[in-house]
């Protein structure tokens, strides 16, 4: 186990090496500069001072050097500074904003988990039925859906029409008079259409998935041997079959990451929620380059952890896998 | 308050936000003013976080908006758009027009309780002016040859020659020398919990969601009586939109459309004030002179004669807005309200291009001269949808007289970098922002035509030139007005832009909200004698 | 070799048929298609011509869905629009499955380092969140419908390289390939002859699963203001447009948002019916 742990932490090296990389590279493809974003709104700018703001922010260095300044300094952990003209550390923005995106994603993944999983059971044990089709279009329904248009309309519906749940943000105004229970009432109130909306668009692959896998084990031969032995199927399918069925679902749990964190800057957008997408979308329209890089790193690594997470808990729950390594040391 | 006086001219980028100045209003719902009483919060919706609350490192309005309630200038224009003292008592300026001498109000404290004086003013025109300050609005203080605190109340300037914009420049936000001095003002804790003399002071800053100030009860001024001011950051319109009819915003600025169709409702009525007045801000189509299709003035007259302005108005803005006919708004001192302008006349039209000699040679309905098809392409930055319809409405018109018209949207940095900065383009679409002083040299003098100034359509007049130049060098009004109301007929004549239309501001506000008086400066310059009476306090 | 062909080619389509999900869907993207490409002769407005004193008409019988803000007919516009959409859709995913296909291949058939090396870079780009290198590409660039499709397709290639490899891998030492190679056959024989048919099926699945994927990316971009460029007509353009009228102008937000709904489901209904025709492990009826 320790011998697995060690050699995939090893192979994260180069692939941390080639993020930066890719990072860099696709920031610095594009035309234009943070600095005309600052300056281009007021005309009472001179060229001089358009050149020392390029100064100020080290634009008139080669490439390469300031890749290599950036990388010596992700090492540190140190970030760089905002080219917004707050200029904080960009790790201190994206302290303030990662919280949020990743507590609300842990959440679309735990609501994800727990409906599709039985989705994809029970597609598969009934399937080819009206069950198995209708569960097929649903799942791809929420996967078909523009999000963000179910979004408006739900917020039109709930919000405005009916006035049953709040529009948008994490809290109503106010909310820090109020006891812990009424708090965290409130903040339910404010999530239950993004985080609705949003599991309700990732159900389709892990369903899928679950089915496929679910089908793949009910025709294997030790499932017949339970059967034949007369254990009532439900016994069959949750003892025997939903354990090895289970087994691939962990990999898709960080698969799905990347796709999360993604889709995070239309619901932040749309919900007002301050996280980590309208951070990082904030700071692209502002050609905000430290912070576009600071996130997409982060959002990267958190990626590779999320792989290596899965893959060890993949690894713990295998026990060929387990075993083969052990004996390999 | 005034969040235009310190820019003269700020080009337009998103122009959502509410502007502040104002002619007539449209009061709606009748209610009882009820008795002024301190409390309640007013939350107003922001498209965009602010950047930084240090105004001098700020050009976003979002920042500008706030830092208007923390900070003060030394002067700033009242509701009838007059120069008056802010934190300067009174001022006054030499004969010879070179030096302005401000005597500073006593008395007045920073929030932190630190006596403001003369050292906070030098501070930042300090600060302002040095090279090391990453700022965009030095410009003006660098006409300044000497300043000088020769007593705790008393500061002084001195300029190398008469400069009108002078006085307006010094309603720049006073920054606190005390917490400042002989620090990185770029690294500054004051960025993100400022300390100001205004009448609203920091609470809290929940990066992402909301900016809360409460009110200063030391306020020079007395203590307003809305409690706290919160700033709601909603990224997408219609969540505002929804956000305010759901009652959990109570101002935002409508776009045409709302204000027309969507907020005519009794019960929106009901509960919500709506006010309408004229924005400083214009919209234009720019032509690069440089460029030989545009050479030719009378193909400048035809193509604004061939555009219909009233459509462009009444398509973009639903009607809520006025047609231009020159840099400035309608009814300010400096417009001139008898400027010829060519009106929309398609006739007219294609008999000025037939005299410059263009002609439909091949009956393909484009007019052709030396060979070559007449077709030229408007560029406009993306994101802006009125200016993008504007286009739109724009190649119809000028199909029906025999132009071919292209549009293309480029993301600002580049549209800036690559096109407008190098001269690379035939037409565009943008705005300005209308400034409180008339001057017009960044914009329209000949020596502004360079790389990355702000005369990028190239336009040269040496009668405008020396208007402009008498206009910022003297200080009476009279002489100004005659200099800049010459100036509006020569570009009438000229037709350097086709000046498009002034769009109406459109803020709403729930109608809980008392003192509200509409003024040629908008509704937000009373702000602190607006009040919520007792029994109709929410928050 | 091509009797098998054709018996299989049977198989598959006649349990493509079977599946009556896949066969609606597989109708929706055939009848989008010849609507889009007849656009001009079933309207008789231009997508852009504007009439600013007539905006946002109600669905009437001159305009089935109604006006949008400039005074463009919306039916007229979702039909060109549905030619930009699946464009999109299509050029991105054509793109995506090229690279894919060829990076697969190479890996797979010639192993070693080369593998490694591509198989690495596979993982490092599956580790960024795709949409925010779209993102931050395409809001740097100016805006046009080409770095929109290129970029989905930079972005979109690698499930298609590690499925071609898994299955040349499969593929490459099976006896008739083995034979192929004893026999003197080129590389590029061997592969274009007897490794590439046997992935294109899976390959299909995967792609027709990314048009889907790229029109909604395409409207996730419009959404936030960068995707097609005004004023050429996209589902998600419109859409994003109709949003500022979700409450009185219903008609501008509702027939785009149900345009790319049900096509999207179509082309996910598709994909799903050609994988389990192909693969007989999952399909209905054996």
């Amino acid at each position: 186990m320790l011998y697995y742990l060690a050699k995939r932490l090893l192979l994260m090296i180069p692939l941390l090496v080639g993020i930066t990389v890719i990072t860099f590279t696709v920031i610095h493809l594009a035309p234009g500069e943070p600095v005309e974003m600052q300056v281009a709104m007021n005309p009472k700018v001179s060229a001089e001072a358009r050149e020392r703001l390029r100064k100020f922010y080290e634009l008139d260095k080669p490439l390469h050097v300031q890749y290599a300044k950036w990388v010596s300094r992700l090492v540190r952990l140190d970030f760089g500074r905002s080219f917004a003209p707050d200029g904080r550390p960009v790790i201190t923005k994206i302290r303030e904003r990662l919280p949020v995106t990743i507590s609300l994603n842990l959440i679309v993944l735990i609501l994800e988990f727990a409906l599709a999983i039985p989705i994809g059971i029970m597609a598969a044990t009934h399937r080819d039925g009206p069950l198995d089709r209708w569960t097929t279009v649903f799942v791809f329904l929420g996967f078909a859906t523009p999000l963000f248009w179910l979004s408006l309309i739900l917020m039109y519906l709930f919000g405005v029409k009916l006035d049953w749940l709040p529009i948008s943000g994490l809290h109503s105004l106010g909310y820090e008079a109020h006891g812990f229970w009424w708090r965290v009432g409130d903040m339910a109130k404010h999530l239950v259409i993004p985080l609705g909306v949003a599991t309700f668009g990732s159900l389709a692959g892990l369903s899928r998935y679950m089915r496929t896998g679910m089908i793949e084990v009910l025709g294997q031969d030790y499932i017949m041997t339970a059967r034949a032995k007369g254990l009532p199927e439900r016994v069959v399918i949750y003892r025997h079959a939903l354990r090895n069925a289970l087994l691939p679902a962990i990999t898709i749990l960080g698969l799905s990451i990347p796709a999360l964190i993604g889709g995070s800057v239309i619901f932040e957008s749309i919900f007002a929620i301050p996280g980590m997408g309208k951070l990082f979308m904030d700071g692209v329209m502002a050609r905000d380059y430290p912070l576009v890089m600071g996130v997409l790193v982060i959002g990267a690594v958190l990626t590779l952890l999320g792989n290596l997470l899965a893959d060890l808990a993949y690894a713990i729950a295998d026990p060929r896998i387990r075993h083969g390594r052990e004996r390999a040391l | 308050m005034n969040r235009c006086r310190l820019v003269c001219l700020v080009l337009l980028v998103f122009s959502l936000a509410a502007c502040n100045e104002g002619k007539q209003a449209v009061p709606a719902g009748p209610r009882l003013p009820g008795i002024p009483a301190y409390g309640d919060a007013l939350v107003a919706g922001s498209i965009g976080e602010p950047s930084t609350l240090l105004p001098l490192l700020a050009s976003d309005s979002a920042s500008r908006d706030v830092a208007g309630q923390i900070y003060n200038g030394l002067v700033r224009y009242d509701k009838n758009l007059k120069l008056e003292g802010d934190l300067a008592e009174k001022w006054e300026i030499s004969r010879d027009g070179l030096t302005i001498t401000f005597h500073l109000r006593k008395g007045v404290t920073w929030h932190d309780g630190q006596p403001f004086t003369s050292r906070d003013v030098l501070y930042t025109y300090r600060v302002t002016i040095d090279p090391k300050t990453p700022t965009a609005y030095a410009e003006n203080f660098k006409q300044v040859k000497r300043a000088e605190a020769p007593d705790p109340y008393t500061f002084r300037v001195t300029y190398a020659k008469p400069f009108a914009p002078a006085l307006e420049s010094w309603g720049v936000e006073i920054l606190p020398a005390h917490l400042l001095e002989g620090k990185d003002v770029t690294r500054s804790e004051l960025a993100r919990q400022p300390v100001g003399t205004g009448p609203y002071r920091f609470k809290e800053w929940i990066a992402g969601q909301k900016l809360v100030l409460e009110s200063n009860h030391d306020y020079y001024e007395g203590r307003p009586y809305i409690d706290r001011y919160v700033y709601r950051i909603i990224p997408d319109t219609a969540t505002m939109y929804m956000e305010l009819k759901a009652g959990g915003l109570d101002m935002m600025g409508l776009t045409p459309v709302q204000y027309q169709r969507q907020t005519t409702t009794k019960e929106f009525l009901s509960r919500f004030n709506k006010y309408r007045y004229p924005a400083s801000a214009y919209t234009y189509l720019g032509y690069n002179l440089r460029h030989p299709l545009f050479s030719d003035r009378r193909v400048r007259q035809a193509i604004t004669s061939a555009i219909s302005k009233d459509e462009i108005i009444q398509g973009v803005q639903f009607g809520m807005g006025q047609v231009a006919h020159g840099p400035y708004k309608p009814g300010t001192w400096a417009y001139n309200p008898n400027v010829r302008d060519f009106t929309y006349n398609p006739d007219r039209a294609r008999a000025l291009l037939a005299e410059a000699g263009w002609r439909d040679k091949n009956d393909d309905g484009i007019l052709v001269k030396d060979g070559k098809p007449f077709s030229f392409t408007i560029l406009t930055n993306q994101g802006n949808d009125q200016r993008l319809k504007t286009a739109l409405i724009i190649q119809q018109r000028l199909k029906a007289v025999g132009i071919e018209v292209k549009i293309r949207t480029i993301e600002w940095a580049s549209f800036l970098k690559n096109f407008i900065d190098k001269g690379d383009f035939q037409a565009i679409i943008l705005g300005w922002t209308i400034g409180q002083d008339p001057d017009l040299f960044d914009v329209w003098h000949s020596s502004k035509t360079g790389p990355r100034e702000l005369n990028f359509v190239g336009y040269k007049n040496a009668e405008v030139d020396r208007l402009i130049e008498q206009g910022r060098g003297t200080f009476d009004q009279e002489e100004r007005r005659r200099c800049y109301y010459r100036i509006q007929e020569i570009l009438a004549e000229d037709q350097p832009y086709t000046f498009l239309y002034v769009p109406d501001a459109l803020p709403v506000v729930s109608a809980r909200f008392r003192g509200i008086e509409p003024a040629p400066a908008g509704i937000m310059h009373n702000f602190i004698r607006w009040y919520v009476p007792k029994g109709e306090q929410v928050y | 070799m091509t009797r098998r062909d054709s018996y299989l080619r049977d198989v598959v389509w006649r349990r493509f048929r079977e599946n009556r999900f896949a066969l609606a869907g597989g109708m929706v993207v055939l009848a989008l298609f010849v609507l889009s490409i007849l656009a001009p002769f079933i309207t008789p407005y231009e997508p852009n011509s504007l009439d600013a004193y007539h905006v946002l008409l109600p669905p009437s019988s001159a305009h089935w869905f109604g006006t949008d803000e400039v005074g463009r007919d919306v039916f007229t516009r979702m039909l060109y629009g549905a030619q930009i959409s699946l464009k999109v859709g299509f050029v991105a995913v054509g793109i995506a499955t090229l690279i894919g296909t060829v990076v697969g291949l190479v890996s797979g058939y010639y192993g070693g380092w080369l593998d490694s090396l591509l198989m690495r870079f596979v993982d490092i780009m599956f580790c960024f969140p795709t949409f925010f290198l779209i993102l931050a590409v395409i809001a740097l660039l100016e805006p046009s419908i080409w770095y929109i499709m290129l970029i989905i397709g930079l972005t979109g290639w690698m499930g298609v390289a590690r499925l071609v490899r898994a299955e040349v891998l499969s593929i490459r030492e099976r006896d008739y390939v083995l034979a192929a190679r004893v026999i003197g056959c080129s590389d590029m024989r061997i592969i274009f002859r007897h490794i590439l048919p046997n992935a294109v099926g899976p390959v299909l699945v995967y792609a027709t699963l990314g048009i889907a994927g790229a029109i909604l990316t395409e409207s996730s971009l419009s959404f936030l203001g960068i995707g097609v460029p005004p004023p050429t007509p996209s589902w998600g353009n419109i859409l994003a447009s109709g949003k500022e009228f979700l409450e009185f102008a219903w008609w501008l937000f509702l027939f785009p948002g149900l345009a790319i709904m049900v096509t999207v489901l179509s082309y996910y209904l598709v994909g799903e019916g050609i994988r389990d025709a192909i693969d007989p492990r999952f399909s209905s009826r054996r």
